[in-house]
């Protein structure tokens, strides 16, 4: 049984049908890429799996369990959990509040303040700073760490390394194998094919609302990808 | 001079109640982004439900708190799971109306259940009793428990958002509703809690309101431009600004009957005016312009 599987998924932004259709899966353990253009569908499709966007309920299965449609609230308590594209901070609480705000649905786990600090030292030295008072990227450490606070058996990362220089996405993809030792599966969308190739172990290139290429970063070429990803 | 001093000693102390009725309406704005039209209403209905306990069984008004004050926490929460909820989102419109609606309701029950006499409730010597510190100066009993009521009431506020999980979860959401989602806090649930702490003070108001003053059934409006003014002048956002607006508010109208009978009320509202005009995010501030 794969931890997430998803059958015809399908989400509309008002009357514009934003997905058609997304077959998919996530086994245990592994890290999952989602490569497309701007518009491609990739954020709907992580929006609905965390349940901020309507789903049919048997179309999201999670565990073993049909998830589709829940509340978002009540999907994090199941261990899904998501860095939202933007980081989205909450301004009015400091680092550590961010991190500890994220321990709400109170899920036992591995991951504790300590053990992030340990995964991202700087928060450790700035834990009573307000979080959006951070750099971009010290700002996206909270976010991820604020989400592996609910000790999610998936993390779904949308477009973590969006306006962040290279330097700074090397150290936050730096932090995934750290992440993934503590059994935590990952899927990241991304718009940087490269760093989805190397990250993942397997990549699924959405166009359109449908899925146009899946498979293994290795096994794949450079034209299907392209080819794929720009629908030429 | 005395008589100066004591104006300005009854005027701070007033605003203990003032702040009282103000840090509901500072607690659901600050955590739903929502004005509760019928704040004031919501006071001088518990205030009437007291009165309708204590009546017929002689009871002690501060006994009947312990009734009163939960029962309404009850209700708020209620309340916000089954209405108010559903009026929140982008537009602002339909909260304002809704409560607005529960103002003219609520009102008009008290209004055909009690009359419009103006009715109070007693606590016998209590009521008067002074303490004196000297020279031609004393200050109220009464006035003093309202006073430190309002205190604890905000220190325990003040506690309650910055050690708690459910704080924090109250100011994540407040800050950003979908991603406080993502965190597993439930909005709705968030908000029942909070709209029914903010009736639970209210309530607590109410009653004193009652016990310090004569009120009638149309008397909730004009504890809601207090509340707000006082609000206002403390600055959104700062808890301990609204017992210092409840103090402005409470000596200025002091100060404006000291010097004429009919000059109370007005001198409340220009003290409001003049710090709007001078600082228009309130002495306090802490919230950012969205």
């Amino acid at each position: 049984m794969s931890l997430l599987e998803t059958h015809k998924v399908t989400a509309f932004y008002g009357d514009f049908q934003a997905l058609y259709g997304i077959d998919m899966k996530v086994e245990e353990g592994e890290t999952v890429a989602i490569i497309g253009s701007n518009g491609a569908g990739k954020s709907s499709f992580l929006r609905t799996l965390a349940g901020l966007q309507a789903a049919a309920r048997d179309s999201i299965r999670f565990g073993g369990e049909a998830i589709g449609g829940l509340p978002a609230h009540r999907i994090v308590g199941r261990g899904l959990a998501m860095v939202p594209e933007g980081r989205r901070l909450f301004p009015s609480l400091s680092v550590e509040e961010n991190l500890l705000v994220g321990s709400y649905s109170r899920r036992a786990g591995p991951w504790n303040l300590q053990r992030l600090y340990a995964l991202f030292p700087i928060l450790g030295e700035r834990r009573h700073n307000p979080g959006t008072a951070l750099s971009g990227g010290q700002q996206q450490m909270v976010a991820i760490g604020r989400a592996l606070m609910s000790n999610p058996r998936l993390l779904l990362c949308d477009e973590i390394s969006l306006g962040l220089a290279p330097v700074v996405i090397k150290d936050i993809y730096a932090a995934l194998p750290g992440i993934k030792a503590e059994g935590t599966s990952v899927l990241v969308v991304e718009q940087d094919v490269g760093q989805a190739m190397k990250v993942a172990d397997r990549l699924y290139c959405f166009q359109e609302g449908r899925v146009s290429l899946a498979g293994r970063p290795a096994e794949l070429t450079r034209e299907q990808i392209s080819s794929a990803y720009f629908g030429v | 001079m005395t008589e100066w001093i004591d104006t300005l000693v009854q005027g701070v102390l007033l605003g203990g109640l003032y702040s009282l009725f103000a840090t509901g309406l500072a607690l659901s704005f600050g955590v739903m982004r929502m004005i509760n039209i019928a704040h004031g209403d919501f006071a001088i209905l518990a205030a009437f439900a007291a009165i309708a306990i204590v009546e017929p069984l002689g009871l002690n008004p501060f006994v009947v708190l312990l009734v009163i004050v939960p029962l309404m926490g009850l209700f708020g929460y209620l309340l916000q799971r089954g209405v108010l909820n559903r009026t929140l989102g982008k537009d602002i419109l339909p909260p304002l109306l809704v409560t607005f609606g529960f103002s003219i309701i609520i009102q008009n029950l008290l209004l055909v259940t009690f009359s419009a006499d103006t009715r109070s409730l007693n606590v016998g010597e209590l009521g008067t009793a002074s303490i004196a510190l000297g020279g031609d100066l004393a200050v109220g009993v009464l006035p003093l428990i309202i006073m430190g009521v309002a205190v604890a009431v905000l220190a325990g506020l003040q506690w309650l958002f910055s050690a708690t999980p459910l704080g924090r979860a109250f100011r994540a959401a407040s800050d950003d509703a979908e991603a406080a989602q993502l965190m597993g806090i439930d909005n709705r649930h968030i908000y029942g809690l909070a709209m029914g702490i903010a009736m639970a003070i209210v309530a607590i108001a109410g009653v004193f309101l009652a016990i310090r003053a004569n009120i009638t059934p149309a008397d909730g409006p004009a504890r809601l431009l207090y509340a707000f003014e006082a609000v206002i002048i403390g600055g959104l956002g700062s808890l301990w600004g609204t017992l210092a607006g409840g103090m402005i508010l409470g000596v200025a109208q002091s100060v404006g009957l000291k010097a004429d009978p009919g000059w109370g009320i007005l001198a409340g509202h220009l003290a409001f005016l003049a710090v709007l005009a001078v600082r228009p995010n309130g002495l306090f501030a802490r919230t950012r312009d969205r």
